[in-house]
Order: structure tokens, then C-alpha cells, then sequence
């Protein structure tokens, strides 16, 4: 177990320092931010001291170096356009992200495993067909035309929904005012219906082998009541691959908050980092992908631990 | 079916090219749809309907000139990698590992912003984000298939490397990549439409669904649905089409990745 954690630790800090270089590669091929922070007025003395502040004077490798020397103390440089530490800059954005995307996936799972058990159970019916057809016109939906058509309908045509901003926070989440839960109904729902869809197809798809399964069979023989072989036999064995996929989307929401919350105006670090990769915002940008990198290694961890929990015959290797 | 048709023939099917500026009439603008325009006209009196056409035609050519590419290129990558092991598989199974932990979406984001919006480029960027998914699937097959008795006896006979990669593993990694290669398609045209609306995708001025509207959504809360609306059917239409001939496929051939 403690070899398994620290081979992980180990391949992530590997991860992690490639990622930090290539970004940083990118960013620096880029173009200049100077350019686009100082009026275009300056003088030539005024752009080279600008330069300097910054820590841009010198070449890639010796800002690369500079970089990780200030990383070993935990330091990621600060935001060009903030003045302000970037990670400080994106950690203060991401509880709106997190919040968006933990309650859409909440949902999704809520309502898509009893949706893809029912698909399942209720074969070749008008259950399985209906819920089936939903589910594809669910997965072919832009995540941004689900927005628009939320917006359209709730904020344009009734005036029901406010359409942008997170309304009143209170405790880093707008969750607990009544404010705010109704700035967050629209991008949640927007989030919830293409994953809902994903996870309905997954559940049908892995119900659907189990159910065919011999002890299925023996259990209906002996008389158990349906609903303790669906939920508590058959359900149990879709889910190692349910988990994964859920836990691989997670990152597909976290990606897909850059989308919504650059429609509803949500102050979250999916905006911050559409900003940032305009303004060529580099330090701002490494400790954004760096900390999205951070909370899917988490994530992967957390999934295969979570293996040997459902399957104690998993082993962590 | 009906789509490609539409989209190829565009220019046959309406009176008016969207852009080509003597034929747009500033008079026209934000006519709600009426006989003279079916889904009536945006901010610069183009004709929604025509623009769908020539939108549908930018859409489909990245969807499927990128898909195509990086189905080559994974083929190619997992081939060599699936066969040949060794330090190259595990170059391209790290990198692999790396490009998957980051969702395609932000990876076709960052590159799109920093290089600027153009349709070659996100034809470009689609199939970077894209050839991973078809060389771990090839990867995977071949390396069941390697282990098998017909490829043991060719290397028997002496045949060369690219004989046994071309003409022996490939048949038989061919239909699963292409029952991927169509779910793929939809997927394609989703991301460049996505990139578009955020405006990184292709300029204004070859504009594709996507494009299309990311302009609507402009002036929505003006009131003028049609601008977006349309288009953003035409799209939903497309891609569950695309996605029911997939699965068509899928179900008749019968792989098994389920992507």
C-alpha cells in the first residue's frame, strides 16, 4: 500500500514538471506580455524596466530555472496583469468551478444510475426506448448550445433566471442563499444534462452484461424480491467501471465549467483562464493547469482506491 | 445524409452567397422569418438559411478532414508502437498518459488562443488533441494480435517489418478504428463548433455553425432568436445523426471499446 502511494507521488511530480514545461514553453513562444500591458505609448526604457519586474530578461532556460527555483519554495511567481500571486489568483476562483461541477456531477449521478437501472431492467420497452433516446440527444447536445437554449428560454423569454454573475456567496459557496441558488440553477443544469446522459448510456451499458449473468438468473430462481437483485447484486458489479468513468469526467466537467462559465459570467477560474491566455498571463496560466493537473492525479487516486472497496479483489499495484 | 447534400450543393440551394458583400443588403438586417427569408436575417440582412449551408460546408470539412487525419497518425503510432515495444511504446504510452490526464477541450483551447483562430489551424488542433484515443485502441489490438500464430509463421517466412505492420496487422485493426472514426466525427464537429463560439476557432469570415452562433448569442437578449437558434438545430440535427449512424455501426460490428 505505502509503495503503491509513493510510486504515485513519484509518477505525479514527474507529470507535474512536464506539464509546468510545456506551458511554460508555449507561453513563452507565445508573444510578449509587455506589449499588451503597457499603453502602446511607451518608451523603450519604460518597456525593458517593465521586463525586468517581471523576470522576462532573460532566456527561456534561464526563466525556466527561475521558475523552478521559486516552485521549491512553493512559489508559482505572480500574475503579470493581477500584481498579485497566481496561485492565490486561481485559488481564489476555483471554489465557484468546484462548486459548479461537484453539484452538476451530485446530480447526474442521482438521476442517471436509477435512469440507466430502469433502461436496463425494463428492456425493449417504451422505458428503455424513451430513456435511451434522451440519453443520445443528450450526448449530442453542445454543452454550449444547452446554455443557450437555458438562457433563452428562463431569462430572455420568461425572465424567470438570472443569466449571469454567482449572486450572493456566503461561506466561499453560493449554495446556501437562496440568491444564489438561483444564479446557479442554469449553469448547474447545463453541466448536469451532458453528463446525466454519459452516465445513463454507462449504467445500461454495464447493467446490461450483469443482468445476463447466470447468479442473476439463480436469484430470480430463489425468489428474491427484484429490486434486492437490480440494486444490491446486479448494480454492484456495473460499478467499478461506472466509477471510473465518472471519476475520468470529472475532469471533462472541470474543462467544460470554462464553457459555462464563460456564458453565464460565473466568477470561476474557467473565465480566469480564458482572461489569462489572452493577456498571455504566464504565471497565472502554469498555476492553473498545474492545479487542474493536481485535482485529477487526486481524483485518479481517489477512484482506484475506491476500487479496492467495491472489489476487495483488486489489488493496488 | 441529407446534410452533406445540403452542404455540398450550397451554393445551387439559395440565391444569395452570405459572403460576398454586394449581395447582403444592410435594409434587410434582423428580419424575423418570413417567405422571402425562411429563417429570417441577422445583424447584416444575410440570409440565416444560406449561412447554415455555408456554415454546415466549414463544419463538416473540419469534422471530417480531422478525423481523418489523426485517424492516419494514431494508426500509424499505434502500429509501430504496438509492435515494435521497446523505448518507443513507452515514449508515446507516457505522452499519451500525459495528453489524457487534461481534457481535449483545454488542450484545443490553449493552442487555439495562442496560435489564433484560422480553419487549417483547428483542423490542426482537433487532430492533435484526437490521435491519442485511435493509437491506444490500435495499440491495444495489436497487441493481442501480435501474439498470434499468423504473425509468428509471417515472421517464419521471413517477411519484413512493414509487410507484416501494412499488410497483416492492419486488416485487422481496421473496424474498430473506423466504428471509433465515426463517433469521433461528431466529436470533432463539437469541438471546433465549441472553440468557435468561444471565438478561438475559425474566423468570422469562413464561419461554421459554431460561429454562427456565437453571433446569434450576441444579440439574443435583443430578442433576435432566430439568429442563433437555427443554427444551433442544425448542429444538435447533425451530430445525433452522426451519432445514430455510429452506433448502428457499432452495434453491427461490435468492438469492444465503447467510447
Amino acid at each position: 500500500m505505502s509503495h503503491f502511494i509513493f510510486q504515485r507521488l513519484f509518477h505525479t511530480l514527474l507529470v507535474l514538471l512536464a506539464i509546468s514545461f510545456i506551458t511554460f514553453f508555449i507561453m513563452y513562444k507565445a508573444g510578449d506580455p509587455v506589449q499588451l500591458l503597457l499603453p502602446p505609448d511607451a518608451t523603450q526604457a519604460q518597456v525593458l524596466q517593465m521586463r525586468h519586474t517581471l523576470g522576462l530578461d532573460g532566456s527561456f532556460l534561464t526563466q525556466y530555472k527561475s521558475f523552478l527555483l521559486q516552485l521549491s519554495h512553493g512559489n508559482l511567481g505572480k500574475s503579470f496583469l493581477y500584481g498579485e500571486p497566481a496561485l492565490k489568483v486561481v485559488l481564489e476562483r476555483l471554489p465557484a468551478t468546484l462548486e459548479l461541477a461537484l453539484l452538476a456531477m451530485f446530480f447526474a449521478v442521482l438521476i442517471g444510475i436509477p435512469l440507466g437501472v430502469t433502461a436496463a431492467v425494463k428492456k425493449g420497452k417504451w422505458q428503455e426506448k424513451t430513456i435511451m433516446f434522451f440519453s443520445l440527444t443528450g450526448i449530442s447536445i453542445p454543452v454550449f448550445w444547452i446554455a443557450m437554449v437555458l438562457v433563452l428560454l428562463f431569462s430572455v423569454q420568461y425572465d424567470l433566471l438570472p443569466s449571469s454573475g454567482r449572486g450572493e456567496v456566503y461561506l466561499f459557496t453560493s449554495a446556501l442563499t437562496w440568491d444564489g441558488i438561483r444564479h446557479l440553477i442554469m449553469p448547474v443544469a447545463t453541466l448536469t444534462l451532458f453528463q446525466l446522459a454519459l452516465i445513463i448510456r454507462m449504467t445500461q451499458n454495464g447493467m446490461h452484461e450483469v443482468l445476463g449473468q447466470t447468479y442473476i438468473t439463480f436469484g430470480y430462481a430463489r425468489g428474491l424480491p427484484e429490486h434486492q437483485i437490480v440494486y444490491k447484486h446486479a448494480l454492484r458489479n456495473t460499478l467499478i467501471p461506472l466509477v471510473t468513468v465518472i471519476g475520468l469526467q470529472f475532469g471533462q466537467l472541470i474543462a467544460f465549467t470554462i464553457v459555462t462559465e464563460t456564458i453565464f459570467a460565473w466568477p470561476g477560474t474557467g473565465k480566469l483562464i480564458i482572461d489569462s491566455i489572452q493577456n498571455l498571463d504566464r504565471p497565472v496560466v502554469v498555476a492553473y493547469l498545474l492545479v487542474i493537473a493536481l485535482i485529477f492525479v487526486t481524483i485518479n487516486f481517489i477512484v482506484d482506491l475506491l476500487y479496492t472497496l467495491i472489489d476487495p479483489r483488486v489489488a493496488l499495484q | 445524409m441529407l446534410f452533406t447534400c445540403g452542404a455540398l450543393f450550397a451554393p445551387l440551394l439559395t440565391s444569395q452567397d452570405p459572403y460576398d458583400l454586394t449581395q447582403i443588403y444592410l435594409h434587410n438586417s434582423f428580419q424575423p422569418p418570413c417567405p422571402e427569408f425562411w429563417l429570417g436575417t441577422d445583424e447584416m440582412g444575410r440570409d440565416i438559411y444560406a449561412a447554415i449551408l455555408y456554415g454546415l460546408r466549414t463544419s463538416l470539412y473540419v469534422g471530417l478532414l480531422s478525423t481523418l487525419l489523426s485517424m492516419v497518425l494514431g494508426l500509424l503510432i499505434g502500429l509501430l508502437s504496438g509492435y515494435f515495444g521497446g523505448w518507443i511504446d513507452r515514449i508515446v504510452m507516457h505522452l499519451a498518459d500525459i495528453q489524457l490526464s487534461f481534457p481535449a477541450i483545454l488542450i484545443a483551447l490553449i493552442v487555439m488562443a495562442l496560435w489564433g483562430e484560422g480553419v487549417n489551424r483547428i483542423i490542426f488542433a482537433i487532430t492533435l488533441v484526437s490521435w491519442v484515443y485511435y493509437a491506444r485502441t490500435v495499440r491495444g489490438i495489436v497487441l493481442q494480435e501480435k501474439e498470434k500464430e499468423y504473425i509468428a509463421s509471417a515472421r517464419a517466412l521471413g517477411m519484413r517489418h512493414h509487410m507484416i505492420l501494412f499488410g497483416e496487422l492492419l486488416p485487422n485493426v481496421l473496424s474498430p478504428v473506423i466504428v471509433l472514426a465515426t463517433v469521433r466525427i461528431a466529436y470533432a464537429i463539437v469541438l471546433e463548433a465549441t472553440l468557435s463560439f468561444l471565438g478561438v476557432g475559425v474566423p468570422v469570415t469562413e464561419p461554421s455553425l459554431g460561429t454562427l452562433i456565437s453571433n446569434g448569442y450576441s444579440v439574443l437578449f435583443s430578442g433576435y432568436w432566430w439568429t442563433s437558434v437555427f443554427p444551433g438545430m442544425t448542429l444538435m440535427l447533425l451530430i445525433i445523426a452522426i451519432n445514430l449512424i455510429g452506433d448502428s455501426m457499432r452495434k453491427q460490428l461490435d468492438p469492444s471499446e465503447a467510447f
